[in-house]
């Protein structure tokens, strides 16, 4: 087995916030990471799902070292980035790259579609081969855009255009590494489709490593080779796709799944909704034990103690006392 | 063949019609026909500033010429309303009989130079400031941030007039300008000294929203640095709140050097400025209320003009802003 591209080990990430007590400052720290660990394969798609605030952006930019991490170790291609600094990350940003959520803020006002698609190679001073006007052009087909519209500006683009848009420049240095943040959850379902696809195609043709952010379950089962759930910072369940949609291990993954609308009114009447009580804990003060216990139907006395590890059940890994 | 045809001039159309956002503002603003009135006069009035010296030439005026054949003994014009004549457009300045309309061109060059200038160091100061606190944040954010509330909050122009004979003095004393030119630079350099702070407060703040958005992100991801981020991506994104304010605070600037010099602070007689015509109609005003109401009605057009401009900037620039 080959060695994997991205090797996420324990990685946390706190965020430094305060609260006025009185006069007093009291410290505290939002856990919006708290030691995930997986592996990334090449060409591999990982989907990583849970609900608003569980921590997947906030890990997406950590492992890009757009945030730096708290603690724990990310290692990509053979060489530990953890804490390279800035200068050192630069030529390694050729191999990694980001999409974003909202199509509308990701693309400077100012800039004309070519500026925007050619400041990688402008950058990183690449020079491919026919210039660097070519190869924009280039890209510009290859994402289904019109390379005449090369001295256009954003503006003049609907959502799914600029989230194409956004998809060349992040394949225009042929990365290894791409994190797709929720790249369709801001678009029209029948544009998601185009876009999903796109990406789909781009990454069988070039190889690339994703991972998928998202909270829609239906588009990470489309794409993903294997989902992590997360949930508080927290991993509760990685698996390849088709295991955990067909035998999920971990309750929450179960209660997500649950809440997945079936297409056949048939198996809609039938299917059976967990609804999971009360709100997402705060992560400044997440739950002792599992952080899973608060709003768990299964919850024991050892799952408000003891955290759980992910272990192997299976052919998952789960982080749950009880797992189905 | 046809179907090629029409598709290229498709094309062809489809290129005239893209339009950058600089073009859309451009357009907003010709749509705005009281800022484009007020940016006319802006212009012109600018033009005659800049070629005074043309301009009385061609009228055949001279701002130093005393037509002391055309006052009576009290100095106040012998023809009526105040001398105005085909010789002397606007008539003559009373005590001494110089041509008013020269010496308001003439004296409007001091005050644009002064306000021009002030608004560019103003400019200048204020964008570094707000841009080193907003994009860096953190301490040094909180140092320039605690300094620029503290010149806000000082009295600034008692500090002006108090300080104005002993910093004149001094700025003689060093050999940087003399007798005018020093009054000018102690102006300039205190208008700005005071005035950069809420320029830079605006600039931080919209430098702290922009770097939030994902295209710096986007930059960081790319491998950019500080410099192209700053650069490239904030500044041209910072234009619009820097015009609307260059057109605002002009004709603040421009008003405020006529009140200083008005005071006797600022520029001093023999030289001219829209300020010490104020304060020479002053004395006039009951026995020849012509020269006050041109004086005073130049300043308010000017002022006027230059603001309607700056809130059609304004508009042209920001369409979701209220107002």
């Amino acid at each position: 087995m080959s060695a994997p591209l991205l090797s996420v080990k324990n990685l946390q990430k706190y965020f430094p916030t305060s609260k006025n007590v009185g006069f007093r400052k009291e410290k505290l720290q939002v856990k919006a990471v708290d030691g995930i660990s997986f592996d990334l394969m090449k060409g591999e798609t990982l989907g990583l799902v849970g609900e608003s605030g569980c921590g997947k952006t906030t890990a997406g930019r950590t492992i890009l070292k757009l945030i730096e991490p708290t603690a724990g170790q990310i290692i990509f291609d053979g060489k530990d980035i953890t804490t390279l600094r800035p200068g050192l990350m630069t030529p390694l940003r050729v191999h990694m790259q980001i999409i974003f959520q909202d199509p509308f803020s990701a693309l400077n006002p100012r800039q004309t579609v070519g500026k925007i698609i050619s400041a990688p190679f402008e950058i990183q001073k690449v020079n491919p081969d026919g210039g660097v006007k070519k190869e924009v052009a280039a890209l510009m087909d290859r994402v289904g855009l019109n390379p005449e519209h090369y001295n256009r500006y954003p503006h003049e683009f609907s959502g799914g255009q600029r989230q194409r848009i956004g998809i060349a420049r992040a394949i225009a240095l042929k990365p290894k590494l791409i994190v797709a943040d929720e790249p369709v959850s801001a678009l029209d379902v029948s544009i998601q489709a185009q876009v999903i696809n796109l990406i789909d195609d781009l990454q069988k043709e070039d190889g690339i490593s994703i991972i998928f952010i998202a909270h829609d379950l239906s588009v990470v089962q489309h794409i993903s080779d294997r989902v992590a759930v997360m949930y508080l910072g927290k991993i509760m369940e990685i698996a390849k796709t088709e295991d955990l949609f067909s035998a999920p291990h971990h309750p929450y993954t179960t209660a997500l799944l649950s809440a997945v609308p079936q297409p056949d009114p048939r198996g809609e009447r039938s299917r059976e909704r967990i609804i999971l009580k009360g709100d997402l804990p705060s992560p400044i003060n997440p739950p002792e034990g599992c952080v899973f216990n608060t709003r768990c139907w299964k919850v024991q006395e050892i799952c408000r103690i003891k955290t759980p590890e992910l272990l192997t059940v299976g052919k998952s890994s789960v982080a749950c006392h009880f797992p189905e | 063949m046809a179907l090629a045809k029409k598709l290229g001039v498709a094309t062809k159309a489809g290129e005239i019609t893209s339009r950058s956002p600089r073009q859309i503002a451009w357009m907003r603003f010709k749509r705005n026909k009281v800022g484009m009135v007020a940016a006319w006069v802006s212009i012109i009035i600018l033009m005659l500033s800049l070629f005074a010296p043309l301009v009385c030439k061609v009228l055949g005026i001279n701002p130093d010429e005393l037509n002391l054949d055309l006052i009576d003994s009290s100095g106040i014009p012998t023809l009526p309303n105040g001398g105005i004549s085909l010789e002397h457009p606007l008539g003559l300045t009373p005590g001494i009989g110089r041509d008013l309309l020269a010496n308001l061109l003439y004296g409007s060059r001091i005050s644009f130079t002064v306000a021009i200038l002030t608004t560019s160091m103003t400019l200048f100061i204020g964008l570094i400031v707000g841009i080193v606190g907003g994009y860096f944040r953190g301490r040094i954010d909180d140092y320039l941030g605690r300094f620029t509330d503290f010149l806000l909050a000082f009295p600034a122009f008692f500090m002006i007039v108090a300080l104005s004979d002993p910093m004149v003095a001094r700025i003689q004393d060093i050999g940087l300008a003399q007798g005018n030119s020093a009054r000018i630079v102690f102006l300039i350099f205190f208008l700005s000294f005071f005035g950069w702070p809420g320029f830079s407060r605006l600039v931080r703040s919209q430098v702290l929203s922009l770097r939030e958005r994902d295209f710096v992100t986007a930059a960081q991801a790319m491998g950019a640095s500080r410099r192209r981020i700053i650069f490239k991506e904030l500044m041209p994104n910072l234009w619009a709140p820097v015009i609307v304010v260059v057109s605002l605070s002009l004709p603040g600037y421009l008003a405020a050097e006529a009140v200083f010099s008005f005071l006797g602070i600022g520029i001093q007689a023999p030289a001219t400025t829209w300020g010490i015509l104020l304060d020479n109609s002053r004395r006039f005003v009951t026995v020849y209320p012509n020269f006050f109401l041109i004086v005073a009605g130049s300043l308010v057009l000017v002022v006027l003009a230059f603001n309607l401009v700056g809130d059609a900037l304004r508009d042209a620039l920001d369409p979701r802003s209220e107002r």
